[in-house]
C-alpha cells in the first residue's frame, strides 16, 4: 500500500535564518506532489527532512502514522533523486543501480534479475557497463532514478528532477516519470522552480514562499484561484494595474474600466495577457505599440497614456482581428484577480462586455 | 608552424639534457668495470643493509602519509571547522623548507642535548642517530605528498555521493570503503607513488639525523655518497642506478595502471571538464 506522509508545525534555522517557518503538510498515499517555489523558498529543504537528510528544529514527521524524526533515510523507506544525479562516478550503470542491494546483501543472482528489470524499465538495458560520465544528462537523470526504487522505496523524493536538461529532454522524461508514477503508485514529491512543470507533472501542488507555505491545490485550483498576489505573480506573467472599486464597479488609476467584482477601496489588479483582448477602432482610446509573433503564440502591446499592457492571443486570430502596429484600438478585459495593498484578499475580476476607455473619473 | 617546431624540439632538448642524459651515465657507470663487479658491489652486505633499511623506512613512512593524507582531506573537505585554512597551510610546509633544517629541528629536539632528549634517555628510547629518528624526518619530508594530491580532489567532488549513499541505506564504514575511498584512488595512487619515490630518495633530513654509521644507518641514498666520497665510484653508481631504477619503475607502474583502468579514467576525467 502506498505511504501517507504528514509534516506538522516543522522549524528549520540555519544560524539566524529561519529556512521553514511552520510548515504543515500532508502528502496522500500515492498522490505526485509538487513543491513549487522560487530559490531560497525553502522547498529542498522540505524535502531533505521528509528523506532523513536532515533533521528539524521543531516539528513533527509521519509516515502512516509512524515518527520518521530521527529515523534514518533507509528506516524511512525513501528514495531520492538529487539534483545533480550523485551517480557513483567509479562505478558502472549497473554498480550505480545494485548498490543498495549489495548494501543489503542481496543474493547475486537476486542483484543480477533486479538491476536488469530496472535497465530494462529505464531503458538502458545496452548501457549496463557505462561509466556515468560516458552518459547524456538524460541517461543520468534516469540511472539516478532506477537506483533510487531498486529497493523498492515507500516514497519517492526528486530534488528539481529535470533542472539541468534541456527542454525537450525535459519534456520527454516528464511523460516518462508522469507514466511511470502511475504504474507503480508510489507516493512522490518532487521538487522544481518552475511552474510549468509543476502544473503539468503533479496531482497536487504546494506553493511555498519564504519558508511557509502560501497555497497547495491542484494546479486548476491554483491557478484559477490563487490566494495571494504573490501565488498569482508567481504562476506566470500580469499586467499589474493600480484600481479601485467602488458600488461593484472597479476602475483603473489611469482611468480604463476594468470590470465588476464583489469589492471596495483601493485594489491591484492582476491581469494576465491573454485576458487583455485588443480590437482595432480608428476611434478607440487605445494604441497597438507592438505586436511579435513567435511562432503560435502572438504578443501585442497597448498603450493608454502611460499605461502599457501587455497581451498575447494566438496569431491566428491576431490575423483574423487584423491587427496591426500603430492603429488605433479598444480592449476587452475579460478576466483577472484583485487583490488588497498587502496581496492578500483575492476577489475575481468578472468582465464587462467590450469596453471602452472611460474619461479619468475623479 | 615553424614556431611550433621550435618548441617542440627545445622541449625535447632540454629534457635529453636535463633527464635522459643523466640517467644513461648512471647506468653506463654502473655497468663500466662489466656486470659482474656491478653485482658485486650490490650483494656486499653493507649495500644489502642498506636496501633493507630503505625499505623499512619507506614501509612506514607511505603508510602512515596515506592514513594521515586521507584524514586531513576528509576533514578538510566535509567539514568546515576553526583552523581549517591553516591545516591547508601547514601541509605544505615540508615543500617549503629545507629538509637539512628539519633534519636539525629533529636534532634541536629530539638530540641528546635537545628539548626532550634528557626525558628520552633517562627512558633508554633512541631517536637520533637510529632507525625512528629517520622514519620521522621521512615522514616529515613525504608529508605533503598524498595530502596534497588528495585534498583538491576531494573538495571538488563534495559530498553529493556520500548523502545519496545515505539516502540508498549504507552506513558511516560502507560509505568511506565503497565511495569515498574508491572515488579518490586514483589522487591516492598518485600520491603513494610519488611519496613512495620521495621517501627512497630521501638525503638531506634523513643525513643529519642518520649518523651515517655504515651497514646499521645508511640508507641507499646515503650510501651512494659514503661510497663516492670513499672513491668507490663504480660502487656509488651501481646504488644509485637501484634508485635510478626505482623512479623507473614507478613511472612505468602509474602507466600500466593508467592503461589498464583507461575506460574508467577517461569517463571520470570527461566529467572533470563537463
Amino acid at each position: 500500500m502506498s505511504t501517507e506522509i504528514s509534516v506538522d508545525g516543522i522549524y528549520r534555522h540555519f544560524g539566524a535564518h529561519t529556512v521553514l517557518d511552520n510548515v504543515n503538510l500532508a502528502v496522500r498515499p500515492g498522490e505526485l506532489l509538487a513543491l513549487l517555489g522560487p530559490s531560497g523558498s525553502g522547498k529542498t529543504t522540505l524535502l531533505r527532512l521528509i528523506a532523513g537528510l536532515d533533521n528539524p528544529d521543531q516539528g513533527a514527521i509521519r509516515f502512516d502514522q509512524y515518527n520518521a524524526i530521527g529515523r534514518k533515510p533507509k528506516e524511512r523507506g525513501v528514495g531520492f533523486v538529487f539534483q545533480h544525479y550523485a551517480l557513483f562516478r567509479h562505478m558502472t550503470v549497473f554498480e550505480n543501480i545494485a548498490f543498495s542491494l549489495r548494501i543489503r546483501r542481496a543474493k547475486k543472482p537476486e542483484v543480477q534479475a533486479r538491476v536488469e528489470e530496472l535497465l530494462k524499465l529505464i531503458q538502458l538495458d545496452t548501457l549496463a557497463d557505462r561509466y556515468p560520465a560516458q552518459l547524456s544528462g538524460g541517461q543520468r537523470q534516469r540511472v539516478a532514478l532506477a537506483r533510487a526504487l531498486a529497493t523498492q522505496p515507500r516514497v519517492l523524493l526528486l530534488d528539481e528532477p529535470f533542472g539541468a536538461l534541456d527542454a525537450v529532454v525535459r519534456r520527454d522524461l516528464r511523460r516518462w516519470l508522469r507514466r511511470l508514477h502511475e504504474e507503480m503508485a508510489i507516493t512522490t514529491l518532487f521538487v522544481t522552480h518552475d511552474q510549468e512543470e509543476a502544473f503539468d507533472l503533479a496531482d497536487r501542488v504546494v506553493i511555498m514562499n519564504g519558508g511557509r507555505i502560501c497555497q497547495q491545490g491542484t494546479p486548476i485550483e491554483i491557478y484559477q484561484t490563487p490566494s495571494n498576489a504573490f501565488v498569482h505573480e508567481f504562476l506566470g506573467e500580469s499586467n499589474k494595474i493600480p484600481a479601485f472599486a467602488r458600488d461593484g464597479v472597479v476602475q483603473a488609476q489611469a482611468g480604463f474600466a476594468l470590470g465588476r467584482a464583489a469589492a471596495e477601496g483601493e485594489l491591484t489588479a492582476y491581469i494576465r495577457p491573454h485576458y487583455i483582448v485588443p480590437a482595432t477602432n480608428p476611434d478607440g482610446a487605445w494604441k497597438i505599440a507592438r505586436i511579435a509573433a513567435t511562432g503560435a503564440q502572438a504578443r501585442i502591446t497597448v498603450t493608454f497614456g502611460d499605461t502599457v499592457l501587455e497581451s498575447a492571443m494566438t496569431a491566428d486570430a491576431m490575423l483574423a482581428a487584423g491587427l496591426q502596429p500603430d492603429q488605433n484600438a479598444d480592449i476587452a478585459i475579460t478576466g483577472g484577480m484583485l487583490f488588497d495593498a498587502q496581496g492578500n484578499n483575492p476577489v475575481k475580476l468578472l468582465p464587462t462586455l467590450a469596453t471602452r476607455a472611460l474619461e479619468r473619473v475623479v | 608552424m615553424a614556431a611550433k617546431n621550435i618548441l617542440i624540439a627545445a622541449a625535447l632538448a632540454f629534457m635529453t639534457l636535463f633527464l635522459v642524459l643523466p640517467l644513461i651515465v648512471v647506468f653506463s657507470e654502473a655497468l663500466a668495470a662489466g656486470v659482474g663487479t656491478y653485482f658485486t658491489a650490490l650483494v656486499d652486505p653493507n649495500v644489502a643493509a642498506a636496501i633493507g633499511l630503505t625499505l623499512l623506512i619507506a614501509a612506514i613512512a607511505v603508510p602512515s602519509n596515506l592514513i594521515f593524507g586521507i584524514f586531513a582531506s576528509w576533514c578538510i573537505a566535509k567539514f568546515d571547522f576553526v583552523g581549517r585554512n591553516l591545516l591547508i597551510t601547514l601541509i605544505d610546509l615540508p615543500f617549503s623548507i629545507s629538509p637539512v633544517i628539519a633534519g636539525l629541528l629533529e636534532v634541536l629536539l629530539f638530540g641528546l642535548n635537545g628539548l626532550l632528549g634528557g626525558w628520552l634517555s633517562d627512558h633508554n628510547i633512541q631517536i637520533i642517530f637510529a632507525l625512528p629518528g629517520m622514519v620521522l624526518a621521512t615522514i616529515f619530508v613525504t608529508f605533503p605528498f598524498v595530502a596534497r594530491e588528495v585534498i583538491p580532489l576531494a573538495q571538488e567532488q563534495g559530498n553529493d555521493e556520500e548523502e545519496a549513499a545515505v539516502t540508498l541505506g549504507a552506513n558511516g564504514l560502507q560509505i568511506f570503503f565503497r565511495i569515498s575511498l574508491p572515488k579518490l584512488r586514483w589522487g591516492l595512487l598518485y600520491g603513494v607513488l610519488l611519496c613512495n619515490a620521495r621517501a627512497m630518495g630521501e638525503f638531506g633530513a634523513v643525513s643529519v639525523v642518520s649518523g651515517k654509521i655504515f651497514g646499521q644507518t645508511d640508507t641507499l641514498s646515503l650510501a651512494v655518497e659514503s661510497l663516492y666520497t670513499s672513491y668507490e665510484i663504480q660502487a656509488a653508481f651501481a646504488v644509485a642506478s637501484l634508485l635510478a631504477l626505482l623512479a623507473l619503475v614507478t613511472l612505468v607502474l602509474k602507466a600500466a595502471l593508467e592503461w589498464r583502468h583507461r575506460d574508467e579514467l577517461f569517463a571520470t576525467r570527461r566529467k572533470k571538464a563537463a
